[in-house]
Protein backbone atom coordinates (compact mmCIF):
# COMPACT_ATOMS: atom_id res chain seq x y z
CA UNK A 1 0.00 0.00 0.00
CA UNK A 2 1.47 3.08 -0.45
CA UNK A 3 1.19 6.56 0.88
CA UNK A 4 -1.62 8.97 0.45
CA UNK A 5 0.23 10.99 -2.44
CA UNK A 6 2.65 8.76 -4.33
CA UNK A 7 4.67 11.13 -6.58
CA UNK A 8 4.41 10.65 -9.97
CA UNK A 9 3.25 8.48 -12.32
CA UNK A 10 5.41 5.38 -12.05
CA UNK A 11 6.33 5.97 -15.41
CA UNK A 12 6.52 9.12 -16.82
CA UNK A 13 5.68 10.26 -20.26
CA UNK A 14 7.26 7.71 -22.12
CA UNK A 15 6.11 5.77 -24.60
CA UNK A 16 5.64 1.54 -24.23
CA UNK A 17 7.25 0.33 -26.83
CA UNK A 18 4.72 -2.49 -28.12
CA UNK A 19 6.76 -5.59 -28.33
CA UNK A 20 8.42 -6.01 -24.48
CA UNK A 21 6.29 -6.00 -21.66
CA UNK A 22 6.71 -2.51 -19.77
CA UNK A 23 9.25 -1.88 -17.26
CA UNK A 24 7.87 -1.49 -14.05
CA UNK A 25 6.01 -4.64 -13.68
CA UNK A 26 9.11 -5.79 -11.78
CA UNK A 27 10.73 -8.75 -13.41
CA UNK A 28 9.86 -9.72 -16.93
CA UNK A 29 9.53 -13.24 -16.50
CA UNK A 30 6.25 -13.93 -17.90
CA UNK A 31 5.21 -16.36 -15.01
CA UNK A 32 4.80 -13.15 -13.20
CA UNK A 33 1.43 -12.36 -15.37
CA UNK A 34 -2.07 -13.55 -14.95
CA UNK A 35 -2.91 -12.73 -18.55
CA UNK A 36 -0.18 -12.04 -20.98
CA UNK A 37 -1.38 -10.73 -24.55
CA UNK A 38 1.98 -10.09 -26.81
CA UNK A 39 2.57 -8.60 -30.02
CA UNK A 40 -0.94 -8.78 -30.97
CA UNK A 41 -1.70 -7.52 -34.50
CA UNK A 42 -4.89 -8.54 -36.19
CA UNK A 43 -6.27 -7.03 -39.97
CA UNK A 44 -9.69 -7.75 -41.65
CA UNK A 45 -9.66 -8.46 -45.42
CA UNK A 46 -11.49 -5.93 -46.89
CA UNK A 47 -13.14 -6.95 -50.52
CA UNK A 48 -10.90 -4.93 -53.11
CA UNK A 49 -8.82 -2.91 -50.56
CA UNK A 50 -5.56 -3.33 -48.72
CA UNK A 51 -6.83 -5.16 -45.27
CA UNK A 52 -7.53 -3.11 -42.91
CA UNK A 53 -4.93 -3.23 -40.10
CA UNK A 54 -6.53 -2.88 -35.94
CA UNK A 55 -4.22 -3.97 -33.74
CA UNK A 56 -0.49 -3.58 -34.44
CA UNK A 57 2.09 -4.62 -31.71
CA UNK A 58 -0.25 -4.17 -28.84
CA UNK A 59 1.04 -6.10 -25.73
CA UNK A 60 -0.91 -6.03 -22.38
CA UNK A 61 0.10 -7.59 -19.05
CA UNK A 62 -1.85 -7.92 -16.30
CA UNK A 63 -0.77 -9.43 -12.72
CA UNK A 64 -2.65 -11.60 -10.63
CA UNK A 65 -5.10 -9.62 -8.58
CA UNK A 66 -4.43 -6.35 -10.43
CA UNK A 67 -6.91 -4.28 -12.18
CA UNK A 68 -5.89 -3.09 -15.40
CA UNK A 69 -7.71 -0.42 -17.15
CA UNK A 70 -8.00 -0.13 -21.03
CA UNK A 71 -8.75 3.50 -22.87
CA UNK A 72 -8.37 4.54 -26.42
CA UNK A 73 -9.99 7.02 -28.39
CA UNK A 74 -13.12 5.17 -30.16
CA UNK A 75 -12.48 2.86 -33.20
CA UNK A 76 -9.30 2.29 -32.09
CA UNK A 77 -9.93 -1.67 -32.11
CA UNK A 78 -10.85 -2.39 -28.56
CA UNK A 79 -13.69 -4.24 -29.42
CA UNK A 80 -11.14 -6.74 -31.53
CA UNK A 81 -8.74 -6.51 -29.12
CA UNK A 82 -11.71 -7.90 -26.50
CA UNK A 83 -12.79 -10.23 -28.75
CA UNK A 84 -9.31 -12.00 -29.15
CA UNK A 85 -8.72 -11.89 -25.20
CA UNK A 86 -12.43 -13.29 -24.96
CA UNK A 87 -11.30 -16.10 -27.17
CA UNK A 88 -13.56 -15.74 -29.84
CA UNK A 89 -11.20 -14.21 -32.47
CA UNK A 90 -7.66 -15.45 -32.82
CA UNK A 91 -5.44 -12.59 -33.70
CA UNK A 92 -3.51 -12.42 -36.82
CA UNK A 93 -0.32 -12.51 -35.30
CA UNK A 94 0.81 -12.73 -31.59
CA UNK A 95 -0.42 -14.94 -28.75
CA UNK A 96 -2.56 -14.59 -25.70
CA UNK A 97 -1.64 -16.49 -22.68
CA UNK A 98 -3.90 -17.06 -19.69
CA UNK A 99 -3.15 -18.12 -16.20
CA UNK A 100 -4.54 -20.19 -13.85
CA UNK A 101 -5.94 -22.34 -16.68
CA UNK A 102 -10.31 -21.90 -17.48
CA UNK A 103 -9.32 -18.90 -19.41
CA UNK A 104 -11.31 -15.22 -19.76
CA UNK A 105 -14.36 -14.46 -18.00
CA UNK A 106 -16.24 -11.86 -20.54
CA UNK A 107 -18.70 -9.78 -19.53
CA UNK A 108 -20.09 -7.61 -22.89
CA UNK A 109 -20.95 -3.86 -22.73
CA UNK A 110 -25.03 -5.49 -22.70
CA UNK A 111 -26.05 -6.75 -20.05
CA UNK A 112 -27.21 -9.23 -22.43
CA UNK A 113 -29.71 -10.97 -19.15
CA UNK A 114 -32.32 -13.01 -20.95
CA UNK A 115 -35.47 -11.86 -20.71
CA UNK A 116 -37.09 -15.35 -20.12
CA UNK A 117 -34.46 -16.41 -17.42
CA UNK A 118 -34.40 -15.22 -13.99
CA UNK A 119 -32.17 -13.49 -12.12
CA UNK A 120 -31.45 -16.58 -10.66
CA UNK A 121 -31.21 -18.60 -13.80
CA UNK A 122 -29.42 -15.79 -15.70
CA UNK A 123 -26.84 -15.94 -13.27
CA UNK A 124 -26.08 -19.81 -13.68
CA UNK A 125 -25.94 -19.37 -16.84
CA UNK A 126 -22.26 -19.88 -17.65
CA UNK A 127 -21.91 -22.89 -14.95
CA UNK A 128 -24.56 -24.37 -17.24
CA UNK A 129 -22.71 -24.02 -20.43
CA UNK A 130 -19.61 -25.83 -18.09
CA UNK A 131 -21.86 -28.84 -17.66
CA UNK A 132 -23.17 -28.34 -13.64
CA UNK A 133 -26.86 -29.49 -13.21
CA UNK A 134 -29.00 -26.29 -12.43
CA UNK A 135 -29.19 -27.38 -8.78
CA UNK A 136 -25.92 -27.23 -8.20
CA UNK A 137 -25.04 -24.22 -10.10
CA UNK A 138 -27.93 -22.28 -8.19
CA UNK A 139 -26.39 -23.28 -4.77
CA UNK A 140 -23.05 -21.80 -5.95
CA UNK A 141 -23.93 -18.66 -6.76
CA UNK A 142 -26.62 -18.26 -3.94
CA UNK A 143 -24.43 -16.68 -1.68
CA UNK A 144 -23.08 -14.20 -3.61
CA UNK A 145 -26.55 -12.52 -3.81
CA UNK A 146 -26.15 -10.61 -0.83
CA UNK A 147 -22.95 -9.12 -1.66
CA UNK A 148 -24.00 -8.02 -5.00
CA UNK A 149 -27.23 -6.38 -3.63
CA UNK A 150 -29.51 -9.09 -5.54
CA UNK A 151 -31.06 -10.41 -2.18
CA UNK A 152 -34.61 -11.12 -3.26
CA UNK A 153 -34.68 -10.70 -6.63
CA UNK A 154 -33.37 -14.29 -7.39
CA UNK A 155 -36.89 -15.18 -8.93
CA UNK A 156 -37.66 -11.93 -10.16
CA UNK A 157 -36.92 -11.62 -14.43
CA UNK A 158 -34.62 -9.14 -15.88
CA UNK A 159 -37.49 -6.50 -16.42
CA UNK A 160 -38.16 -5.61 -13.11
CA UNK A 161 -35.05 -4.92 -12.50
CA UNK A 162 -32.98 -1.41 -12.04
CA UNK A 163 -30.17 -0.36 -14.68
CA UNK A 164 -27.98 -1.06 -11.57
CA UNK A 165 -28.78 -4.69 -11.09
CA UNK A 166 -29.05 -5.25 -14.13
CA UNK A 167 -25.32 -4.68 -14.36
CA UNK A 168 -24.33 -6.27 -11.11
CA UNK A 169 -26.47 -9.66 -11.81
CA UNK A 170 -24.31 -9.09 -15.26
CA UNK A 171 -21.30 -9.14 -13.41
CA UNK A 172 -22.60 -11.68 -10.88
CA UNK A 173 -22.82 -14.09 -14.09
CA UNK A 174 -19.37 -13.58 -15.17
CA UNK A 175 -18.16 -13.74 -11.89
CA UNK A 176 -19.57 -17.08 -10.73
CA UNK A 177 -17.73 -19.01 -13.66
CA UNK A 178 -14.50 -18.74 -11.42
CA UNK A 179 -12.20 -18.00 -14.61
CA UNK A 180 -8.83 -16.39 -13.64
CA UNK A 181 -9.38 -13.00 -15.42
CA UNK A 182 -12.47 -10.94 -15.51
CA UNK A 183 -12.66 -9.16 -18.99
CA UNK A 184 -15.08 -6.13 -18.31
CA UNK A 185 -16.44 -4.24 -21.27
CA UNK A 186 -17.51 -0.92 -20.64
CA UNK A 187 -19.59 -2.24 -17.49
CA UNK A 188 -20.96 1.14 -16.11
CA UNK A 189 -21.31 3.01 -19.77
CA UNK A 190 -24.78 2.74 -20.39
CA UNK A 191 -25.86 4.13 -16.70
CA UNK A 192 -26.97 7.39 -15.31
CA UNK A 193 -23.65 9.47 -13.86
CA UNK A 194 -24.96 8.82 -10.29
CA UNK A 195 -25.34 5.17 -10.75
CA UNK A 196 -22.42 4.57 -12.74
CA UNK A 197 -19.88 6.25 -10.03
CA UNK A 198 -22.27 4.10 -7.42
CA UNK A 199 -21.60 1.51 -8.93
CA UNK A 200 -18.19 2.12 -9.60
CA UNK A 201 -17.82 2.37 -5.30
CA UNK A 202 -19.43 -1.16 -5.03
CA UNK A 203 -17.02 -2.51 -7.32
CA UNK A 204 -14.11 -1.13 -5.80
CA UNK A 205 -15.29 -2.73 -2.35
CA UNK A 206 -16.03 -5.78 -3.51
CA UNK A 207 -12.97 -6.28 -5.54
CA UNK A 208 -11.34 -4.97 -2.23
CA UNK A 209 -12.44 -8.47 -0.74
CA UNK A 210 -12.03 -11.14 -3.88
CA UNK A 211 -9.28 -9.94 -5.65
CA UNK A 212 -10.12 -10.40 -9.06
CA UNK A 213 -7.62 -9.62 -12.19
CA UNK A 214 -9.74 -7.95 -14.48
CA UNK A 215 -9.55 -6.08 -17.73
CA UNK A 216 -11.28 -3.38 -17.46
CA UNK A 217 -12.20 -1.59 -21.03
CA UNK A 218 -13.57 1.74 -20.69
CA UNK A 219 -13.93 5.22 -22.08
CA UNK A 220 -13.86 6.97 -19.01
CA UNK A 221 -10.81 8.24 -17.63
CA UNK A 222 -12.39 9.21 -14.01
CA UNK A 223 -13.33 5.12 -13.78
CA UNK A 224 -9.77 3.90 -14.77
CA UNK A 225 -8.03 6.05 -12.28
CA UNK A 226 -10.36 5.15 -9.37
CA UNK A 227 -10.57 1.53 -10.22
CA UNK A 228 -7.52 0.92 -11.56
CA UNK A 229 -3.65 0.07 -10.70
CA UNK A 230 -2.82 0.20 -14.30
CA UNK A 231 -3.96 2.05 -17.24
CA UNK A 232 -3.03 1.06 -20.74
CA UNK A 233 -3.74 3.66 -22.65
CA UNK A 234 -4.38 2.81 -26.72
CA UNK A 235 -3.35 4.86 -29.95
CA UNK A 236 -5.35 5.29 -32.51
CA UNK A 237 -6.29 2.74 -35.31
CA UNK A 238 -3.84 0.39 -35.89
CA UNK A 239 -4.03 0.26 -31.92
CA UNK A 240 -1.24 -0.38 -29.86
CA UNK A 241 -0.11 0.43 -25.95
CA UNK A 242 1.08 4.58 -26.26
CA UNK A 243 1.64 4.43 -22.76
CA UNK A 244 1.56 2.13 -19.29
CA UNK A 245 0.71 3.76 -16.31
CA UNK A 246 0.59 2.79 -12.85
CA UNK A 247 -2.08 4.02 -10.87
CA UNK A 248 -0.38 4.25 -7.32
CA UNK A 249 -3.71 5.57 -5.32
CA UNK A 250 -4.25 4.01 -1.97
CA UNK A 251 -6.17 0.94 -1.38
CA UNK A 252 -9.45 0.62 -0.27
CA UNK A 253 -10.51 3.26 -2.54
CA UNK A 254 -13.34 5.24 -1.26
CA UNK A 255 -15.22 7.99 -2.28
CA UNK A 256 -12.26 10.18 -0.88
CA UNK A 257 -10.11 8.92 -3.09
CA UNK A 258 -11.78 11.37 -5.90
CA UNK A 259 -10.41 13.91 -4.08
CA UNK A 260 -6.58 13.48 -4.00
CA UNK A 261 -4.25 15.48 -5.31
CA UNK A 262 -2.94 12.77 -7.35
CA UNK A 263 -6.02 11.34 -8.48
CA UNK A 264 -6.26 14.51 -10.40
CA UNK A 265 -3.09 14.87 -11.78
CA UNK A 266 -3.19 11.21 -13.20
CA UNK A 267 -6.65 11.96 -14.35
CA UNK A 268 -5.00 15.17 -16.24
CA UNK A 269 -1.91 13.03 -17.31
CA UNK A 270 -4.01 10.43 -19.09
CA UNK A 271 -6.81 13.28 -20.98
CA UNK A 272 -3.20 14.10 -22.25
CA UNK A 273 -2.06 10.95 -23.20
CA UNK A 274 -5.55 10.18 -24.84
CA UNK A 275 -5.89 14.08 -26.83
CA UNK A 276 -2.09 13.76 -28.23
CA UNK A 277 -2.84 10.20 -29.85
CA UNK A 278 -0.98 8.70 -27.35
CA UNK A 279 2.19 10.08 -28.46
CA UNK A 280 5.17 11.27 -25.90
CA UNK A 281 5.20 14.84 -24.33
CA UNK A 282 1.43 14.62 -24.06
CA UNK A 283 -0.51 17.20 -22.24
CA UNK A 284 -3.45 18.48 -24.35
CA UNK A 285 -3.31 22.14 -23.93
CA UNK B 1 -57.56 -5.75 -14.46
CA UNK B 2 -59.95 -4.08 -12.34
CA UNK B 3 -63.74 -4.86 -13.24
CA UNK B 4 -63.63 -1.34 -13.99
CA UNK B 5 -61.23 -1.53 -16.66
CA UNK B 6 -62.60 -4.46 -17.85
CA UNK B 7 -65.81 -2.83 -18.42
CA UNK B 8 -63.80 -0.53 -20.31
CA UNK B 9 -62.25 -2.32 -22.51
CA UNK B 10 -65.31 -4.46 -23.31
CA UNK B 11 -68.14 -2.47 -23.86
CA UNK B 12 -67.08 -1.24 -27.69
CA UNK B 13 -67.25 -4.59 -29.07
CA UNK B 14 -70.03 -5.38 -27.11
CA UNK B 15 -72.03 -3.10 -28.23
CA UNK B 16 -71.26 -3.47 -31.80
CA UNK B 17 -72.31 -6.79 -31.87
CA UNK B 18 -75.78 -5.78 -30.27
CA UNK B 19 -76.36 -3.55 -32.96
CA UNK B 20 -75.51 -5.58 -36.14
CA UNK B 21 -77.73 -8.49 -34.28
CA UNK B 22 -80.73 -6.48 -33.79
CA UNK B 23 -80.50 -5.14 -37.12
CA UNK B 24 -79.94 -8.47 -39.00
CA UNK B 25 -82.71 -9.70 -36.72
CA UNK B 26 -84.99 -6.23 -37.84
CA UNK B 27 -83.66 -6.73 -41.73
CA UNK B 28 -84.91 -10.35 -41.70
CA UNK B 29 -88.33 -9.71 -40.01
CA UNK B 30 -89.49 -7.07 -41.51
CA UNK B 31 -87.61 -6.03 -44.44
CA UNK B 32 -86.40 -9.17 -46.30
CA UNK B 33 -88.73 -11.99 -44.79
CA UNK B 34 -87.40 -14.67 -46.84
CA UNK B 35 -85.90 -17.34 -44.83
CA UNK B 36 -84.13 -19.22 -47.74
CA UNK B 37 -82.63 -15.93 -48.66
CA UNK B 38 -81.77 -14.26 -45.01
CA UNK B 39 -82.94 -16.14 -41.91
CA UNK B 40 -83.39 -14.08 -38.93
CA UNK B 41 -81.17 -14.52 -35.74
CA UNK B 42 -84.09 -16.41 -33.76
CA UNK B 43 -84.44 -18.54 -36.61
CA UNK B 44 -80.91 -19.58 -36.85
CA UNK B 45 -80.36 -20.14 -33.10
CA UNK B 46 -83.59 -22.52 -32.53
CA UNK B 47 -82.52 -24.27 -36.21
CA UNK B 48 -79.13 -25.29 -34.97
CA UNK B 49 -80.32 -26.01 -31.52
CA UNK B 50 -82.67 -28.18 -33.19
CA UNK B 51 -79.94 -30.05 -34.98
CA UNK B 52 -77.24 -29.74 -32.47
CA UNK B 53 -76.85 -33.40 -32.34
CA UNK B 54 -76.37 -33.54 -36.08
CA UNK B 55 -74.03 -30.53 -36.39
CA UNK B 56 -71.82 -32.10 -33.39
CA UNK B 57 -71.64 -35.81 -34.99
CA UNK B 58 -70.91 -33.42 -38.27
CA UNK B 59 -67.81 -30.94 -36.13
CA UNK B 60 -66.15 -34.04 -34.74
CA UNK B 61 -64.04 -35.22 -37.96
CA UNK B 62 -63.67 -31.92 -38.72
CA UNK B 63 -61.82 -30.89 -35.15
CA UNK B 64 -60.35 -34.64 -35.90
CA UNK B 65 -58.83 -33.23 -39.25
CA UNK B 66 -58.21 -29.88 -38.10
CA UNK B 67 -56.13 -31.40 -35.20
CA UNK B 68 -54.11 -33.68 -36.79
CA UNK B 69 -53.19 -31.25 -40.06
CA UNK B 70 -52.01 -28.62 -37.38
CA UNK B 71 -50.01 -31.68 -35.63
CA UNK B 72 -48.62 -32.12 -38.76
CA UNK B 73 -47.36 -28.44 -40.17
CA UNK B 74 -46.39 -27.99 -36.63
CA UNK B 75 -43.70 -30.78 -36.58
CA UNK B 76 -42.71 -29.73 -39.93
CA UNK B 77 -42.41 -26.44 -39.67
CA UNK B 78 -40.14 -26.52 -36.22
CA UNK B 79 -37.83 -29.32 -38.21
CA UNK B 80 -37.58 -26.77 -41.18
CA UNK B 81 -37.23 -23.64 -39.44
CA UNK B 82 -34.49 -25.51 -37.42
CA UNK B 83 -32.68 -26.60 -40.27
CA UNK B 84 -32.92 -23.66 -42.13
CA UNK B 85 -31.34 -21.84 -39.36
CA UNK B 86 -28.80 -24.01 -39.22
CA UNK B 87 -27.37 -24.20 -42.61
CA UNK B 88 -28.21 -21.05 -44.65
CA UNK B 89 -27.99 -22.97 -48.02
CA UNK B 90 -31.24 -24.90 -46.80
CA UNK B 91 -32.89 -21.60 -46.00
CA UNK B 92 -32.08 -20.09 -49.37
CA UNK B 93 -32.72 -23.24 -51.47
CA UNK B 94 -36.24 -23.91 -49.22
CA UNK B 95 -37.43 -19.99 -48.78
CA UNK B 96 -38.66 -19.74 -53.03
CA UNK B 97 -40.40 -23.17 -52.45
CA UNK B 98 -42.30 -21.83 -48.81
CA UNK B 99 -43.63 -18.80 -50.33
CA UNK B 100 -44.47 -20.50 -53.25
CA UNK B 101 -46.66 -22.97 -51.08
CA UNK B 102 -48.46 -20.57 -49.85
CA UNK B 103 -49.27 -19.05 -53.78
CA UNK B 104 -50.87 -22.08 -54.22
CA UNK B 105 -55.06 -21.68 -54.69
CA UNK B 106 -56.59 -24.20 -52.28
CA UNK B 107 -59.07 -24.27 -54.67
CA UNK B 108 -57.11 -25.83 -56.93
CA UNK B 109 -55.38 -27.73 -55.06
CA UNK B 110 -58.02 -29.15 -52.79
CA UNK B 111 -59.64 -31.89 -55.89
CA UNK B 112 -56.43 -33.03 -56.73
CA UNK B 113 -55.36 -34.35 -53.17
CA UNK B 114 -58.74 -35.92 -53.27
CA UNK B 115 -57.62 -37.67 -56.33
CA UNK B 116 -54.91 -38.70 -55.01
CA UNK B 117 -55.59 -39.42 -52.11
CA UNK B 118 -59.04 -40.56 -52.04
CA UNK B 119 -62.16 -39.48 -50.07
CA UNK B 120 -60.76 -39.90 -46.36
CA UNK B 121 -59.28 -37.87 -43.94
CA UNK B 122 -55.60 -38.05 -45.60
CA UNK B 123 -56.31 -35.30 -48.43
CA UNK B 124 -58.13 -32.52 -45.23
CA UNK B 125 -54.95 -33.76 -43.09
CA UNK B 126 -52.52 -32.44 -45.83
CA UNK B 127 -55.14 -28.93 -46.96
CA UNK B 128 -54.38 -28.06 -43.64
CA UNK B 129 -51.15 -28.70 -43.04
CA UNK B 130 -50.39 -26.82 -46.05
CA UNK B 131 -52.72 -23.70 -45.44
CA UNK B 132 -50.84 -23.14 -42.00
CA UNK B 133 -47.34 -24.46 -43.21
CA UNK B 134 -46.12 -21.18 -44.55
CA UNK B 135 -47.50 -19.03 -41.70
CA UNK B 136 -45.92 -21.02 -39.08
CA UNK B 137 -42.33 -22.04 -40.91
CA UNK B 138 -42.00 -18.21 -41.34
CA UNK B 139 -42.17 -16.68 -38.57
CA UNK B 140 -40.57 -19.76 -36.42
CA UNK B 141 -37.67 -18.61 -38.83
CA UNK B 142 -37.68 -15.09 -38.90
CA UNK B 143 -38.08 -15.34 -34.65
CA UNK B 144 -34.46 -17.63 -35.19
CA UNK B 145 -32.95 -15.22 -36.67
CA UNK B 146 -33.78 -11.94 -34.88
CA UNK B 147 -31.69 -13.24 -32.08
CA UNK B 148 -28.80 -10.81 -30.63
CA UNK B 149 -25.55 -11.62 -32.02
CA UNK B 150 -24.02 -10.17 -29.21
CA UNK B 151 -25.67 -12.97 -26.67
CA UNK B 152 -24.20 -15.56 -29.22
CA UNK B 153 -20.82 -13.92 -28.73
CA UNK B 154 -21.56 -14.11 -24.96
CA UNK B 155 -22.53 -18.05 -24.99
CA UNK B 156 -18.93 -18.91 -27.16
CA UNK B 157 -16.88 -17.25 -24.92
CA UNK B 158 -18.55 -19.22 -22.39
CA UNK B 159 -17.80 -22.36 -24.56
CA UNK B 160 -21.89 -23.02 -25.40
CA UNK B 161 -21.52 -25.35 -28.27
CA UNK B 162 -24.01 -24.68 -31.54
CA UNK B 163 -27.01 -26.96 -29.76
CA UNK B 164 -26.46 -24.98 -26.69
CA UNK B 165 -27.08 -21.30 -28.13
CA UNK B 166 -30.03 -22.77 -30.12
CA UNK B 167 -31.94 -24.10 -27.32
CA UNK B 168 -31.38 -20.64 -24.74
CA UNK B 169 -31.21 -17.82 -26.65
CA UNK B 170 -32.71 -18.77 -30.11
CA UNK B 171 -35.80 -20.44 -29.23
CA UNK B 172 -37.16 -18.90 -26.58
CA UNK B 173 -36.03 -15.48 -28.44
CA UNK B 174 -38.35 -16.46 -31.16
CA UNK B 175 -41.19 -17.59 -28.89
CA UNK B 176 -43.33 -14.19 -29.34
CA UNK B 177 -42.40 -14.59 -32.85
CA UNK B 178 -43.93 -17.87 -32.91
CA UNK B 179 -47.11 -17.12 -31.58
CA UNK B 180 -47.64 -14.62 -34.12
CA UNK B 181 -47.50 -16.53 -36.50
CA UNK B 182 -49.44 -19.54 -35.00
CA UNK B 183 -52.42 -16.70 -34.40
CA UNK B 184 -52.27 -16.41 -38.25
CA UNK B 185 -51.85 -20.18 -39.40
CA UNK B 186 -54.97 -21.12 -36.62
CA UNK B 187 -57.56 -18.47 -38.59
CA UNK B 188 -56.43 -20.96 -41.43
CA UNK B 189 -56.55 -24.17 -40.36
CA UNK B 190 -60.46 -24.74 -39.60
CA UNK B 191 -61.62 -23.12 -42.91
CA UNK B 192 -58.83 -25.28 -44.20
CA UNK B 193 -60.61 -28.52 -43.18
CA UNK B 194 -64.14 -27.10 -44.07
CA UNK B 195 -62.71 -26.17 -47.63
CA UNK B 196 -61.25 -29.81 -48.01
CA UNK B 197 -64.33 -31.37 -47.29
CA UNK B 198 -66.33 -29.94 -49.89
CA UNK B 199 -65.06 -31.85 -52.44
CA UNK B 200 -66.06 -34.77 -50.81
CA UNK B 201 -66.23 -36.38 -47.25
CA UNK B 202 -68.55 -39.03 -45.58
CA UNK B 203 -69.15 -36.38 -42.47
CA UNK B 204 -67.59 -33.53 -41.47
CA UNK B 205 -68.95 -29.85 -41.16
CA UNK B 206 -68.37 -28.94 -44.68
CA UNK B 207 -69.76 -31.81 -46.31
CA UNK B 208 -73.15 -30.49 -43.95
CA UNK B 209 -72.97 -26.73 -45.25
CA UNK B 210 -72.84 -28.10 -48.76
CA UNK B 211 -75.92 -30.28 -48.52
CA UNK B 212 -77.88 -27.89 -46.09
CA UNK B 213 -77.48 -25.37 -49.05
CA UNK B 214 -78.80 -27.52 -51.59
CA UNK B 215 -81.97 -28.02 -49.59
CA UNK B 216 -82.16 -24.59 -49.38
CA UNK B 217 -81.89 -24.63 -44.87
CA UNK B 218 -79.87 -21.08 -44.98
CA UNK B 219 -80.63 -21.03 -41.40
CA UNK B 220 -78.71 -24.39 -40.37
CA UNK B 221 -76.11 -22.72 -43.12
CA UNK B 222 -75.85 -20.04 -40.76
CA UNK B 223 -75.81 -21.86 -37.78
CA UNK B 224 -73.20 -24.27 -39.22
CA UNK B 225 -70.87 -21.27 -39.82
CA UNK B 226 -71.58 -20.08 -36.39
CA UNK B 227 -70.56 -23.13 -35.04
CA UNK B 228 -67.16 -23.35 -37.30
CA UNK B 229 -66.49 -19.08 -36.51
CA UNK B 230 -67.03 -20.24 -32.51
CA UNK B 231 -64.33 -22.56 -32.93
CA UNK B 232 -61.80 -20.63 -34.77
CA UNK B 233 -61.90 -18.20 -32.07
CA UNK B 234 -61.64 -20.44 -29.17
CA UNK B 235 -58.55 -21.64 -30.97
CA UNK B 236 -57.55 -18.61 -31.53
CA UNK B 237 -57.98 -17.37 -27.63
CA UNK B 238 -56.45 -20.58 -26.88
CA UNK B 239 -52.70 -19.56 -28.36
CA UNK B 240 -53.33 -16.21 -25.88
CA UNK B 241 -53.57 -18.93 -23.24
CA UNK B 242 -51.13 -21.03 -24.71
CA UNK B 243 -48.57 -18.11 -24.76
CA UNK B 244 -48.86 -16.13 -21.49
CA UNK B 245 -48.14 -20.18 -19.70
CA UNK B 246 -45.15 -21.11 -22.15
CA UNK B 247 -43.67 -17.40 -21.87
CA UNK B 248 -44.50 -15.73 -18.51
CA UNK B 249 -41.67 -13.07 -18.65
CA UNK B 250 -43.18 -11.27 -21.27
CA UNK B 251 -46.07 -9.69 -18.80
CA UNK B 252 -43.36 -8.03 -16.56
CA UNK B 253 -41.53 -6.82 -20.43
CA UNK B 254 -44.96 -5.06 -21.24
CA UNK B 255 -45.23 -3.41 -17.20
CA UNK B 256 -41.57 -2.41 -17.85
CA UNK B 257 -42.78 -0.42 -21.41
CA UNK B 258 -45.89 0.58 -20.06
CA UNK B 259 -44.07 2.48 -16.99
CA UNK B 260 -41.83 4.30 -19.75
Amino acid sequence: MTPIEPAEPAEPAEPTEPAEPSGPTGPNAQSDYLLDATDLSHSFARHGQEPLQVLDGLSLQVRAGEIAAVIGPSGSGKSTLLNILAGLDRPTGGRVHVGGGGGVGYMPQKDLLFPWRTVEDNTILGLEVGGLKKKQARERVAPLFAEFGLSGFEYAYPAQLSGGMRQRAALLRTVAMERPVLLLDEPFGALDSLTRTQMQLWLAETWQRHGWTIVLVTHDIREAVFLADSVHVLTSRPARVARRVEVDLPRPRTADTFGLPAFARLERDLLGALTAGGGPGGLAS
Amino acid sequence: MSPSRVLRLLWPPVLLALVLLVGWQLLADHGIRNPQVLPSLSQVVSAGWHERATIWHNAVPTLRETELGFALSFALSWILATAMDFTPPVRRAVYPILVASQTLPIVAIAPLFVVMFGFGIMPKVLLVALATFFPLTVSLASGFATADGDADRLLRSMGASRWRIFWTVRVPGALPFFFSGLRVAITYAIGGAVFAEYQGAESGLGIYLQQMQQVFRTDLVFATVAVIALFSVILFALTYVLQAWLTPWRKHERAQEAQR
